[in-house]
């Protein structure tokens, strides 16, 4: 029993990096969803993009010994950066490509080109990584900074990286909701989210302001790619699948199409799957495993969407057409 | 519209059905073409052990076909895909069961696709040899098919020989064991638990974890339990990222033990320090004993540039003792093509071949016959010296009746 | 295979005699089917050859004929010419059979979405359904939870059960669909994606406490159908081991399923059921105004989608001989509904063709063309390029191994094909009529 309770704090850490982590992805999803009411399949290989970026800069900074002379604050930025801009222009492209000549299509169409372009992402990457490195896994080398334990108390303690993927996503979020709030082009952004027809009446460039919500969708995923590489280390060219489809999951449990709800959502469905995996098996006496996490994240998904059928956040509007 | 549309098509079809058959005929040689395919994951989650598999493969037939080509045959590889699925694991078997050319498989990876796969080549081949370097799940050769075989040891096998050394040598009182919740994984683990709890080990947690990124939530309870020992049932790919998070998260004490899927270089890239010190075991001998072993790692490096992966060996030798028992088919056949079943009953026939990974011969059942098992330290968290990592033990175990 | 009788509206444009057309298109037609088997027999190994066949179907739904004619032509293609190509090449019956569980699974997720606009990302998890079902009883598995009886079932029950698959896995739909089909449009979708997750896990993971689905491990060996019929057989003197027979007996129940899938899948679409669920995916709230209770058709659309599953499902589990939770995955979802939208939402012939331009692609030409590719490097053929100068394909890296990128490929068709054809290969009739889509 006491290890029930000396466990929790740390596992509450846990679920909030984790939380936090889709959270950032789920931005992407969101953005996209509230502005074409499009589910971006691609989205999750726009991500793993983000995340290659980062790790060739390293690889090759390490290569060339120059990695140990760069200041890991000033390295974290360039490589976020460097990832957000790459993923960013590639989920411009991808709606160029697989979207944009869909734009007047059934609602369900782009949803495949978005599969298709998922499938090509994946193994467009795994077939330049395996030209260009021969290799499936990438590694990120560890900064030695960041890999440093900060103790919070005595059964609890969290390393410099997960604290930088709290504050990186905070300080996105963040200003992510100013932008779409306080700024002229995100108020366009809202203007053809809520009707493209009147927007684009109003003077409004409905596919320039597409375009950009697919960059700042990109890059939020871009920023996460990254993000993710420095916490947990390990990516191939499949990673992005699960974490999109959590992501995904995430936005909704919070609201699609709303940027507060795809924090609160990654932040719920973090906790509850650190929780679970962490409890179950202790609490049940190993018949039901850290497997069942997935199951108990969609039940309490369904059970949200049975008392709040447009998320937690979701607001009630008229249904479009 | 419809009208100009058809007539094209069809003869676009005829230009194409033509063209193709062109190709087919000029591939004949003097006596004929022997094929051999294999079947492993090339797409998706798996393919870096999948390509392993078929480069070994490729390697063996590369180096050692000229014996058959002395025959008067010609020797091709042809790779299938069967990403994982067993559906589309049983559309290949069915298109390989087709071509008459293809005398042997090896394959496949998982053996949720060489079950149902192989009653394919057996039934409709008829008795196609299929030669498994990977599968080591029991029930693959508990069928008692003529046509199957495998070099790989058995996860009943590979679990006690773990939990062995886990009791004797490293004398721990306590395990926490995970494994990856596929059928290889889980089969090894469930078997290094029984062994573990009738050797007196106690057993603090035995979970499955399909994760692969954030292995969080499976270390903060583990971490909890202050185990002597964890084993990973599973592939290098999870179990670094999980040894590497483990000892981050401050687990300085624990030992680390494994199967043969941690046997690839790759696992000291990822993990770094977290994973030296650790144990796997394994039926590949180690370069610095076996010459054989040596040189296969070196000609496989200059071939693909880069090290083999987990069960690449095994491929290796699945396809060398495959080309001997063709060899000795043609023989016996009169020096014509021989057919399926007498390719099948020749590789039962062979005695003592000398693979890298051991000597091989096969039961009534296609196990090996014996098979020597070693259990391996890794020394560095330098990949380059994967090959110098030290041998603890060696034993030799038959397989079980 | 294809009933539909709709003629399309440019026809009337040819201007040419009237009877001449379908005399020298059924002399075509004829024509083209008995060259496709000559060639099928001359070049058992071409895929090109049998692809012209499977064409022939094509050509048969287009021609101007009867429906009789059609469905007499189709039936003889079906029943007689496509078993005997499969004992030329037993392959091609494999992927006849394959092409027919994936048509029945098409046309039954094309109730729920292409009808009723309901998008559901867990379809698969039905078949899952369907398909455990058979394989616990029809295995040595249901001793471990029943002690009462022997285990596995005798073969006879595998009929008993095609039947208990179609109801259980209505059931399934029902009670799935109780809670969540007051939401609306992606919500439902994420709702559905997650219980077909949910379904994969159980799977995965009910290897304990009490061991039901044998985890990750499957379930083998199932039982598959009695061979009632051969006595007959003998009794006419052809004496086929069960190796030959089967393949042929689950090609035929197969054929038969798709019939019946078809047939009510046709009587629900023009009934004032499938009316009101075409109302509910045009707009709910006109449909509930007009009076169509929306709550009972949207659960009987899930339970009739979710049945076509079940009953392949229990089919599939007996061909493969052994499942595990590997065959029922998200992608394997994401596939069938590829295979509905790529044919055209909510038209019959669509899905039916969608379901087999997807499983021939898979199975059929993307393997033939990395085959292809992988012979003509190893033939060493040399290439004179420009710049470069003569080049060995065999010097070809061997990271470009072409069976690794058959996805990819795969990948590229499918954005093609939604470009080009937004609205599907055969789009619905009422949509045609419309003018191609909202």
């Amino acid at each position: 029993m006491s290890l029930l309770i000396t466990m929790f704090p740390q596992v509450l850490m846990d679920g909030i990096v984790l939380g936090f982590m889709y959270a950032l992805i789920a931005l992407g999803y969101t953005m996209v969803y509230g502005v074409l009411q499009l589910i971006n399949f691609a989205h999750s290989e726009i991500f793993v993009l983000g995340a290659f970026v980062g790790v060739e800069i390293l690889l090759s900074l390490k290569a060339a010994g120059y990695l140990s002379a760069i200041p890991p604050f000033v390295l974290l930025f360039a490589l976020v950066a460097a990832g957000m801009a790459a993923s960013g222009l590639l989920a411009v492209l991808v709606e160029r490509v697989a979207y944009r000549p869909l734009r007047g299509a059934p609602r369900l169409v782009p949803l495949i080109s978005a599969i298709g372009a998922s499938f090509f992402l994946q193994d467009a990457i795994r077939l330049f990584e395996s030209l260009w490195r021969n290799a499936f896994y990438l590694t990120y080398p560890s900064v030695e900074l960041f890999d440093r334990r900060i103790r919070l108390g005595a059964a609890i303690d969290i390393s410099l990286k997960s604290l930088v993927v709290i504050v990186s996503a905070l300080l996105m979020l963040i200003s992510l909701q100013l932008f779409v709030n306080r700024t002229k082009v995100g108020k366009a952004i809202r203007a053809v989210a809520e009707d493209q027809m009147t927007a684009s009446l109003m003077g409004i460039d409905v596919n320039r302001i597409i375009s950009v919500t697919f960059l700042i969708g990109g890059a939020m995923g871009g920023a996460a790619g990254v993000l993710f590489g420095i916490q947990y280390s390990l990516i191939n060219p499949y990673t992005g699948f699960i974490p999109g489809l959590k992501a995904f999951t995430a936005a909704v449990l919070g609201g699609i199409g709303n940027i507060p709800g795809a924090m609160v959502g990654g932040i719920v469905l973090g906790l509850l799957e650190a929780f679970s995996a962490s409890y179950l098996s202790l609490l049940t006496g190993g018949a039901f495993g850290a497997e069942y996490k997935d199951i108990l994240a969609f039940s309490l998904l369904i059970v949200i969407l049975i008392f709040r059928p447009r998320g937690l956040l979701g607001e009630i509007v008229a249904e479009k057409t | 519209m419809r009208c100009m549309w058809l007539p094209r098509f069809l003869a676009l079809v005829a230009t194409l059905v033509m063209s193709l058959s062109v190709l087919a005929s000029q591939a004949a040689a003097q006596k004929g073409v022997i094929k051999i395919a294999t079947q492993s994951p090339l797409s998706g989650e798996q393919s870096a052990l999948g390509e392993g598999l078929k480069n070994g493969a490729q390697l063996a037939i590369e180096k050692l076909k000229g014996d058959l080509e002395k025959l008067g045959f010609r020797v091709e590889l042809v790779p299938f895909d069967d990403q994982a699925k067993p559906d589309v694991g049983v559309a290949n078997a069915k298109r390989i069961v087709a071509d008459p050319d293809i005398l042997l498989v090896i394959g496949h990876l998982n053996s949720g696709v060489a079950l149902p796969a192989s009653e394919i080549y057996k039934d409709q081949g008829p008795n196609l040899a299929m030669i498994s370097p990977a599968n080591t799940n029991p029930l693959i050769t508990d069928r008692n098919y003529p046509n199957v075989n495998r070099v790989c040891g058995r996860d009943d096998v590979q679990g006690e020989v773990g939990a062995r050394f886990a009791k004797e040598e490293l004398k721990v009182k306590s395990a926490y064991i995970l494994h990856d919740k596929t059928l290889y994984g889980q089969g090894v683990a469930e078997f290094f638990r029984d062994m573990a709890k009738s050797f007196g080990i106690n057993v603090v947690g035995f979970e499955g974890t399909e994760e692969k990124a954030n292995f969080d939530p499976i270390i903060t309870p583990m971490k909890a339990m202050k185990p002597d020992l964890v084993y990973f049932g599973g592939i290098y790919s999870q179990a670094a990222v999980l040894f590497k998070q483990a000892r981050e998260k401050g687990m300085d004490k624990a030992l680390f033990l494994g199967p043969d899927g941690m046997d690839s270089s790759e696992l000291v890239r990822i993990a770094g320090k977290a994973a030296v010190g650790m144990y796997y075991t394994t039926v590949v001998g180690p370069p610095t004993i076996y010459p054989e072993a040596k040189d296969f790692i070196k000609a496989y490096k200059a071939r693909f540039g880069k090290d083999p992966e987990p069960f690449a060996a095994q491929s290796y030798d699945s396809a060398a003792v495959g080309l001997k028992a063709i060899e000795l088919a043609i023989k016996e056949a009169g020096g014509k093509k021989p057919t399926r079943a007498q390719v099948s009953s020749a590789i039962r026939k062979i005695k003592n071949f000398k693979g890298i990974t051991g000597t091989i011969n096969f039961d009534g059942k296609g196990d090996p016959v014996k098979a020597k098992y070693f259990i391996i330290q890794v020394i560095s968290d330098d990949p380059a010296k994967w090959g110098e990592n030290k041998v603890v033990k060696t034993l030799e175990i038959a397989a079980p009746r | 295979m294809i009933k539909e009788t709709e003629r399309d509206p440019d026809q009337g444009k040819l201007k040419r005699p009237a009877f001449l057309l379908p005399l020298l298109q059924g002399a075509g037609t004829v024509a083209l089917i008995s060259l496709s088997i000559f060639l099928v027999k001359a070049f058992p190994q071409s895929l090109l050859a049998f692809l012209l066949f499977q064409s022939s179907l094509l050509v048969i739904y287009y021609a101007r004929f009867t429906f009789a004619l059609k469905v007499g032509l189709a039936s003889v293609v079906l029943g007689l010419l496509m078993p005997y190509l499969g004992t030329i090449n037993g392959y091609y019956l494999e992927v006849a059979t394959q092409i027919g569980i994936f048509v029945a699974l098409a046309l039954g997720l094309n109730i729920v979405v292409g009808l009723a606009g309901l998008l559901d990302l867990g379809y698969v998890a039905f078949y899952a359904v369907g398909a455990y079902l058979w394989a616990i009883f029809g295995s040595r598995q249901a001793g471990e939870i029943f002690s009462f009886a022997t285990f596995p079932l005798a073969p006879g029950w595998f009929f008993v059960f095609l039947l208990l698959g179609l109801m259980i896995a209505a059931l399934t739909g029902i009670l799935l669909g109780l809670p969540v089909l007051r939401l609306r449009g992606d919500y439902l979708a994420i709702v559905t994606l997650g219980f077909g997750e949910v379904i994969r896990v159980l799977a995965n993971n009910l290897d304990k406490p009490i061991n039901i689905t044998n985890g990750p491990k499957g379930i083998t060996p199932i039982q598959r159908p009695p061979l009632f019929f051969q006595p007959v057989l003998e009794g006419l003197g052809i004496d086929a081991p069960p190796s030959v027979l089967y393949p042929l007996y689950f090609y035929f129940l197969v054929i038969m399923i798709v019939v019946l899938v078809i047939l009510v899948n046709q009587r629900l679409k023009q009934s004032h059921i499938g009316r009101a669920w075409e109302a509910i995916r045009e707009d709910e709230m006109a449909a509930v105004a007009m009076g169509v209770p929306l709550v009972r058709m949207k659960l009987f659309a899930f339970a009739s989608g979710a049945s076509f599953a079940g009953i392949m499902g229990v089919v599939f589990s007996a061909k493969q001989f052994f499942i595990n939770p590997e065959s029922f995955t998200f992608m394997e979802s994401i596939g069938v509904l590829a295979m509905v939208i790529l044919g055209g939402m909510g038209s019959i012939p669509g899905a039916i063709l969608g379901a087999t331009v997807v499983t021939v692609l898979n199975l059929q030409i993307l393997k033939s063309l990395s085959l292809w590719l992988n012979a003509l490097r190893n033939s060493g053929l040399t290439l004179n390029l420009p710049f470069i100068g003569a080049y060995s394909l065999s010097q070809l890296p061997v990271q470009l191994e072409p069976a690794k990128y058959e996805r990819m490929v795969f990948g590229i068709i499918l954005i093609l094909m939604m470009i080009f054809r937004p609205q599907g290969i055969l789009p619905a009739e009422r949509q045609r009529r419309a003018g191609g889509g909202k």
